[in-house]
């Protein structure tokens, strides 16, 4: 009864729905057919929204305009992972500590944890640049790794705490009855039962590691070999002109890696991300 | 001993009672607990100290020397005190809040109104609740390069529908006009944050136990009255975590205007994290680039601490309920 919504409340209801959700889906859509429009069409006077001449010469083109589109993705996919790699080395072990044990100073060391959230990369790139510059770092693969899973490294802490709570004790403590080591029971009996768990949090920091490439690459980087996507994909934009439907074409290319990750895994991603937060 | 290790002893009695031997190692494990768990988190401490905790100190030892490409002295506080008598940084502070304070306060208001809309039982609600996350998992950049393309005055579809509408008589470029630019950065990072909020909202929203509902439904409450007077208070925490997290990220927020604008046009949409970039990094003076970074920082802190009070003060008074 109370769920019961009349018809024009309904309608209004569908109304406002279309509006949102056309807000946070016009830029994808206008990519989309950006994409399938040839370069001509684009720059036509006044405004089409409508012709007759779409196609999706545009995905074949790209690759001849910037021939390095492979090395970039290629480049994004190893960068987010060696990323991905590199935080999960430090919060499982973290994660796990805060999920089982009492010590003093607990509650403190994980506020300051949480605490690095605040900062983004962008305030600290001083000392790191004239760190990897003194170092000779500048321009390589560890530059954009390395200090881009710090900021990973505290979320990732606190959703696999969460979960890990969830786990009973009793088998880990059955473990230490029959003599198995600390370490040996984290890694045989913890571990094994926190696999999903540890895929939440895995996605989860393959997907912030994807989407923040940008800055650290732009700073830190300016050797093609080594471009991930993001940055990239700016090579469309020329000193002549613009290949907007290219440059949109190898955007929906760009996107569509994550998109696919989060349609197979969206419900244990948002319940997983949320579960952490929602809790007082 | 603790409450759980005895509940084990018990289970394990079952068959047989432990061992002496058994018993004794268990009270060892329970007495290294605390070492073997700073074990455990020391490399995330370490790597933090490294990545974070020490570019924040070495960026206010900075603040005070006038660093850049060549090398760098103590100056004492003169990166400060010419940030704090230039006009121009005035109005880029007074800028930042201002764009702060548009992008928060639409987020958590399109936030609330989506939530609410989300969490309305009409049938492809779960198709609804998936449409609204591309913008949050999506790469920030690639999505501004979309946005970009919106904002052309002469090719875009803003523009083209707004001439279309008749609301305006000739292509209008938004990126290349001081105010226009500022809106538009702003109407992107709205977009870019939307998401988030709307979804942490929503899970907010479910969580409300419904006998509430029922109970004012049964009074006759109406549905605006049941939002005002239950929904609000109820999710009031997580409105307010959602505002300084929106707070944080904004004030963070750099890729966006950066692909949008770097900026400008005439400094329009220049924040302190632009400044900062700009002086840093384009314009290789770490030393005032510093003075602007620690600046942000502080600004920063003083916002968590407010949030920390805030959510102190909620929780206070759900207690004393």
């Amino acid at each position: 009864m109370m769920d019961h919504y009349s018809l024009p409340h309904k309608i209004f209801l569908y109304v406002c729905v279309a509006l949102f959700l056309g807000f946070i889906l016009l830029p994808f859509f206008e990519m989309f057919m950006t994409s399938l429009r040839p370069l001509e069409h684009l720059f036509r006077s006044p405004y089409q929204f409508w012709s007759d001449d779409f196609s999706f010469k545009a995905y074949a083109q790209m690759w001849v305009t910037v021939p390095m589109l492979p090395r970039y993705i290629a480049n994004s996919m190893f960068i987010s992972l060696s990323v991905t790699a590199l935080a999960l080395t430090f919060i499982i072990p973290a994660a796990y500590a805060y999920a089982r044990f009492d010590f003093k100073g607990k509650t403190l060391s994980l506020g300051i944890f949480l605490a690095v959230n605040m900062f983004s990369g962008a305030v600290l790139l001083i000392p790191l640049y004239k760190l990897l510059r003194t170092y000779g770092l500048l321009n390589t693969y560890f530059a954009m790794i390395v200090p881009g899973a710090a900021f990973l490294v505290p979320m990732g802490i606190w959703l696999l705490k969460s979960y890990l709570e969830k786990i009973p004790r009793e088998l880990e403590e059955a473990a230490f009855m029959d003599g198995a080591s600390r370490l040996y029971t984290l890694r045989r009996v913890v571990l094994p039962l926190a696999v999903p768990g540890l895929m939440v949090v895995g996605v989860a920091v393959f997907l912030s590691a994807y989407a923040q490439q940008f800055l650290f690459a732009i700073t830190f980087n300016s050797v093609k070999e080594f471009m991930p996507l993001p940055a990239g994909i700016l090579e469309f934009i020329g000193f002549q002109s613009v290949k907007w439907n290219q440059m949109m074409a190898a955007s929906i290319i760009g996107i569509l890696p994550v998109l696919v990750i989060f349609l197979f895994l969206q419900r244990y991603l948002v319940a997983g991300l949320t579960a952490g937060a929602l809790k007082e | 001993m603790t409450h759980a290790s005895g509940d084990t002893l018990a289970y394990q009695g079952e068959s047989r009672g432990p061992s002496q031997k058994q018993q004794a190692r268990l009270n060892g494990l329970m007495r290294s607990q605390a070492t073997f768990a700073w074990a455990l988190i020391a490399p995330a401490a370490l790597y933090l100290m490294l990545v974070v905790a020490w570019p924040l100190v070495e960026t206010i030892r900075l603040s005070f020397t006038n660093a850049n490409i060549g090398g760098e002295a103590y100056i004492g506080t003169a990166n400060y005190e010419k940030l704090l008598s230039s006009r121009k940084f005035s109005q880029t502070i007074s800028r930042t809040f201002y764009w702060m304070f548009l992008s928060v306060s639409l987020k958590i208001i399109l936030g609330l109104i989506g939530a609410t809309l989300l969490n309305a039982a009409i049938p492809g609600r779960a198709l609804f609740r998936m449409l609204v996350m591309p913008p949050w998992i999506v790469p920030v950049a690639i999505g501004c390069f979309g946005w970009l393309w919106l904002y052309n005055g002469h090719f875009g579809i803003i523009s083209g529908v707004l001439q279309y509408i008749g609301i305006l008589d000739g292509p209008f470029e938004f990126l290349a006009y001081k105010n226009s630019a500022f809106y538009a950065a702003v109407v992107t990072d709205v977009w870019v944050g939307l998401p988030m909020v709307t979804i942490f909202m929503l899970a907010a929203m479910q969580g409300v136990p419904r006998d509430l509902y029922e109970a004012a439904y049964v009074d006759g409450a109406s549905r605006w009255y049941r939002f005002r007077r239950i929904t609000i208070p109820q999710i009031l925490p997580v409105i307010i975590t959602m505002s300084i997290l929106s707070i944080i990220w904004t004030f963070n927020s750099f890729e966006i205007i950066w692909i949008l604008t770097e900026g400008g046009p005439r400094s329009a949409t220049t924040t302190l994290i632009i400044d900062t970039y700009k002086m840093a990094i384009a314009n290789f003076k770490f030393g005032q680039g510093a003075a602007r970074a620690v600046i942000v920082v502080t600004l920063l802190s003083v916002f968590s601490l407010v949030y920390l009070f805030a959510l102190h003060q909620i929780k206070k008074r759900f207690e004393a309920v």
